[in-house]
Formats: structure tokens, sequence, C-alpha cells
């Protein structure tokens, strides 16, 4: 969170529109709006988390930036180069400085390839390390990871979840990468393998000054590792700021009812719950203004017309940011909820 | 054990899989626990666990090449292992319900959500339709589905995540079992569905009395459902309390090894103690203690005898070493300090 550091990634405007063709000509009757004009900045050397429940964007983003699906339109710098603009050619050089570790380590490493293989074609197709290095190279990665060298020639079946997570690091790691985004990259794993990944990913930013993208639905997860944190909501970014002010000062009525909701592991601590009424509403057809408001205990007719903007007020420390016509007036208790909606456990 | 009056007993449960050539793999491997009348019962434990298995032992919902090999699951003093087909056709679904964690592929595609949970009503209670169409739907209304006779027409892929969740609990809870296991209930819904869902269940438990055996990996689900908890590894438990002596005085080094290694929300921490190593394969288990090789205590006793499962105190159980007179490491050692 060290502002003095260079910009790294700066992502404007962005907007990733799926269309949805339709009808006897095949025409594009609607669009899913998964990512709606999202802005950020990640700078050098920090974790930024992108958290947010299912069909919020966070993954959308996160390929869109590495142009593995094209965005719609906007804006993405990385290390002053619009990656938009570049052709395929181009940004697969660019890759080389970006790299994106996935969910489901199984799925995302080929079966039929060993893991030499496997990180072998990654320093090839970027050119990062001479043939005749490339085995000192793999054995050094593998342990680095916490694998033995010989384990480099199984094949991925024979690793366990946490190991193949690891495999998949590995190849990140292998091209010499400046950034990395992982996707759920600790989701699928036991809590115990959890902590030694989430340990290792940690130490690799401190030795190799990786800055990582970090897109996750488990807030414990993203408390540990971020020092700032965005909060999407159906294609749209609600609130931002570091770690600090949005665990410990949340402005937006979501992120409230969001950390609200996770279940703390210990049976001791009474609190308050917010309890959102229904289900996230359908990306293909977002309701206006806040896209929050059918789920808003605070919603009033302005929420249902106007489309509120991320600001800073006076009562946010520097950075941070919400998008809520009311976050002044819920703060001071001027702006009561329409509704009870707390519940005290 | 707990001294209340328990709906379920289950005594030295061994449920193996027996693989080609005589290769046989214990899931559950001596599991021993009570759920006490109307309480909420958390087993939790990684993946290969045998927390599922265990649940479907109870059930009898173990298929070929599975098999329960010996024990006693007591419901209310009725032995299911010995119980015949007929007997358990009576008991699933109507006295022991069960949740799954994926609800859409635990509801049959093809049929409408009324006509499955009618299903319940006409086979144990015996009702004809017209009777069955209104209980369903004072039921969808009960488990909070909004417009439940419109709901009532639909299929399961015109649900949401968590609406589908809440069929598969009115479907459960149709004819107001005794007993209901929930496996994984919440784990594929997003947190804010999630809250909704435990919330329910919980309203549910407090009116209608049951009881409930919550399977679940999350300790922050354990924490804030459960009354009582089993900590179960590699197919055994190692450890039983109440819900707060687990969080505040965990004793197996398994169960401390899970809450140092949990990022938490609600706090700081500096750095996650991870567990070392992974989970032992079920055809390599350790001649031991299951968690020996993992155990950052374990000394020759651990690594060449498995401990007991004993009692401690009045409700509180634990398969360790450590807290035997047999212990013949460091006498003071300190298994659990609470993190700040």
């Amino acid at each position: 969170m060290n502002r003095k550091n260079k910009e790294l990634l700066s992502v404007e405007n962005l907007k990733q529109y799926f269309p949805i063709k339709g009808g006897i000509f095949g025409r594009t009757v609607n669009n899913v709006k998964a990512v709606d004009d999202v802005s950020f900045t990640v700078y050098e050397g920090e974790t930024v988390s992108i958290v947010g429940e299912s069909g919020c964007g966070k993954s959308t983003t996160g390929r869109a930036i590495l142009r593995l699906d094209t965005p719609t339109s906007g804006k993405v710098e990385f290390d002053g180069v619009d990656l938009v603009s570049l052709n395929k050619k181009q940004m697969r050089k660019m890759r080389k400085d970006m790299q994106i570790i996935f969910q489901d380590p199984y799925a995302s490493l080929n079966p039929r390839q060993t893991v030499r293989q496997i990180l072998n074609e990654a320093m090839e197709i970027q050119n990062v390390v001479p043939k005749s290095d490339r085995d000192d190279r793999i054995a050094e990665l593998m342990k680095t990871v916490g694998l033995q060298p010989f384990q480099a020639d199984r094949f991925p079946h024979e690793f366990s979840g946490g190991q193949r997570q690891r495999i998949g690091i590995a190849r990140a790691l292998s091209v010499d990468p400046k950034l990395i985004i992982c996707d759920e990259a600790v989701s699928a794993l036991d809590v115990s393998i959890q902590a030694q990944v989430l340990n290792l990913l940690q130490r690799f930013q401190r030795e190799m000054n990786l800055t990582y993208l970090f897109i996750s639905h488990d807030l414990g997860v993203v408390r540990h590792i971020s020092d700032r944190i965005i909060v999407m909501y159906l294609g749209k970014i609600v609130e931002i700021g570091d770690k600090e002010s949005i665990f410990e000062n949340p402005q937006h009525p979501y992120t409230k009812a969001l950390l609200s909701a996770i279940p703390v592991p210990d049976p001791e601590i009474k609190k308050e719950r917010i309890l959102l009424q229904g289900d996230i509403p359908s990306p293909i057809d977002p309701p206006t203004g806040c896209r929050f408001h059918t789920r808003c205990p605070f919603a009033t007719d302005k929420c249902k017309e106007e489309l509120p903007v991320l600001e800073s007020l006076s009562h946010m420390t520097e950075g941070h940011e919400a998008a809520c016509h009311y976050a002044k007036e819920i703060e001071t208790g001027e702006h009561k909820p329409t509704k009870d909606i707390t519940k005290v456990r | 054990m707990s001294k209340e009056n328990s709906i379920l007993k289950i005594n030295n449960l061994q449920t193996s899989f027996f693989l080609e050539g005589d290769n046989e793999v214990k899931a559950v491997d001596g599991v021993t626990f009570d759920v006490p009348k109307g309480k909420t019962l958390g087993i939790v434990g990684e993946s290969g666990s045998g927390k599922s298995i265990t649940a479907m032992s109870i059930l009898k919902l173990i298929g070929h090449p599975g098999k329960i090999k010996g024990g006693e699951i007591l419901f209310n003093d009725q032995n299911l292992v010995e119980s015949s087909e007929k007997e358990m056709r009576k008991i699933r679904g109507n006295r022991i319900s069960m949740i799954f964690q994926e609800p859409m592929t635990s509801l049959n595609p093809v049929y409408t959500v009324g006509q499955q949970i009618s299903e319940s009503y006409s086979i144990h209670q015996g009702l004809s339709k017209k009777e069955s169409k209104k209980k369903v739907i004072e039921m969808l209304k009960l488990v909070g589905i909004p417009s439940p006779e419109k709901r009532i027409n639909q299929y399961p892929f015109e649900l949401s995540g968590g609406m589908r969740q809440r069929v598969m609990i009115a479907m459960a809870l149709a004819c107001r079992p005794e007993l209901l296991i929930a496996d994984e209930p919440t784990t594929a819904l997003d947190v804010t569905i999630q809250a909704q869902i435990l919330e329910l269940i919980r309203e549910l438990q407090d009116e209608l009395g049951m009881s409930v055996i919550f399977i679940t990996h999350d300790l922050g689900v354990v924490a804030e459902t459960c009354d009582y908890v089993a900590v179960m590894y590699c197919g055994k438990v190692v450890e039983y309390a109440d819900v707060k002596t687990l969080f505040k005085n965990p004793r197996h080094p398994y169960t401390v090894g899970l809450l140092n290694s949990l990022p938490r929300s609600d706090m700081d921490q500096e750095e996650l103690i991870p567990i070392k190593g992974t989970v032992p394969s079920p055809d390599d288990m350790p001649e031991g203690c299951r968690f020996a090789p993992r155990c950052p205590f374990a000394t020759d006793l651990c690594r060449e005898k498995l401990p007991n499962l004993d009692d401690i105190g009045d409700a509180e159980q634990i398969r360790c070493w450590i807290y035997t007179d047999e212990w013949d490491g460091d006498p003071e050692v300190k298994v659990y300090e609470p993190q700040k």
C-alpha cells in the first residue's frame, strides 16, 4: 500500500459485455453486463483484492486485464503500455510479465503433460531461460514451491490438490512475472493446505517484489493477504480502500452486509448481522440507478434512479471511496433503514 | 459423553470400501459420538476425513463397493445397522432427513418443485394430491420462498442457488423429521445467501424441535450454528466437545492446527501457522496415531500406538497420548496458545 510506488496496472472505464444471440438471424438481443465501467489502479509490490459474490464480475475483470477475453471498451494500461491496443503477438509477449493462477489446479494443468513439460512449455513460449539451463531452473522452481525436483517427471494426477496448486504457482513464476492474478487460487484447498499456499505466496512477494491481484470470495483470506480491497457488486465497484478502512470502517451498505455475513470462528462473539433479502439480480437486466437498491435496506427513490459514483467523504481515509448516495447520512444516523434488518446472534 | 438425552448414538462405526484385489479403504474407522436431543452436532474435518461417509452410513446410503462393517447406530434405541431396507425406507425422509451440498444435482430436473416435495407426503403420510399440495405450499412458505403458489409449478433450473437450497430444506423437513443431517448445506452458496440459509435452519430447528447433524469444513459456520462438535481426521473422531470449549481450549494438536491455519476476517494475524505435510492416503495409513506424521508434538509412542478416544471432563473426549498417563514427551507441553 505504498503510494510512492509506481503504478503498475491501471484500469480505466473497463466494460465487458457478453452478447446474447437470439432470433432467427442470430442477432444480439441483449448483453450480459459482466463488468460495467470499472476503474482502479494497482501499484508495484502491493496486493489488491477484488471481492464480491458470484456474478459480480471479479473473475471477468481479471480475465479482461489479461485479454483472455477482449474487453468491450475501456483502457488497461500495464507498465505504461495500453494492452487493449496490442495485437495477439504483442499481447503474448506481454503475458510474460503478467501471469494467472486459476482456482481449479486440476483443470488448468494439461493431464497428458508431465510437470517438466508444463514448466518447459511456459519458458519456451516466453523464451526466458536458455534451453541448456532449463532443467536446472525447473529443479529450482520445484524446490521453491516446496516440491521435490524428481517429482517433475510425474503427471498432474499423481499430485494432491495442494501440490497441484503449487505446480500452478511454479508455472506462473517460471517466466519471472511482475504481476500475478490469483483467481480464487486457494478457494478449493483445505484450510491446512490453504495456509501453506498463502504463506508461500506471501514469501514470494517479499522475495521477488511481486504484485498480486487477488480475486476471492473468502474475506478471511482477503483480510490476511491484501493491502487494498475492491468490493464489487453486479459489475460495478461499490467500495474501494485499504484493508483497515474496508474492514474497520465499511461505508457501503453492501460491504457492511457482506462483512456481517461471514461466520466468525468464535462462538462467544455476539454479533449483529445484516440479513439481506432476496438474491442477486441478473446482470442481463441489472437494476437502474444503484445496482444494490433492490436489496438495500436504506434505498430510497433516488437510489432507484440515480447511479451513485465513487467518492471519498470527510470521515473516510485517503483513497477510501464508496458509491452510495447516503454514505454520510447513514454514518451520522440521519438516514435510517426502512426496515429492521439486523439480527443479533 | 454428554449427559443429555441422545437421539442418536454411534458406537465404533466402521465403513469400508472394497476395491479390486482385496484392497480395503477404511473411510470410517471406528467413529463414536452422540447427538443430544434438540441440539446441533457439528462434524468438522478436511476432505477425506470420512465426515460425509459417516452421514451416509447413518441413513445406510452406502452402495457397492462400500459396506458398513461393524459398529452400532442407535436411533432412539433402534440399531440402524441391523435394520432391514424396508425399515430404513420408513425412516429416511420421514424421521431422519438429509440435505446435500449441491442442490442442483440433488433435485430431479424433470419434476416440478411441488411434485418432488409432495412425494414424501404421499409415501410417508398417504395424503391425497389435494391435501399434499396444501402442505407443500405451507412448507415453501415456512422456508421463506415468496409466492409459493407459483413456485410449486416451477422446475429446479428456474430457481437460483439459494432458492434451490430452500426447496431442498422444505423437502427434507416435509415430514417434520426428528433428526436432520445437513452435509455442507451452504458451501456452494455466497456468504449473504449462506447467512440467510443458516438463519433459516436455526429458526426451523427451534420451531420444530429437531436435532441436527451439521457437516462442514468451515469452522466459522461451526462456531455459529453448533452446540457440540466432533473433529474428524482420517476416518476417526479425534476430539469431541461442546462448541465453547472447543474454540476456547482446543486440545488435539489437529484441532489446534486447523484453528491456527484459518485466515480470520475478524482480526489481523501476523502469519498463518499451517499444518505441515498432507493427509496420508488411505492405502498408506500410519501405524500409530493417524496425525503423528504431521504433529509437531509426536513421539515414538504416537508413531507406534494408536491412542483411544478417552473421556475427559463431563462431555469431552480426546484421542491423543498427551492427555494420558502413558505420555512420554514433555510433560509441560503447551498444545494451544491463543493468537492475539
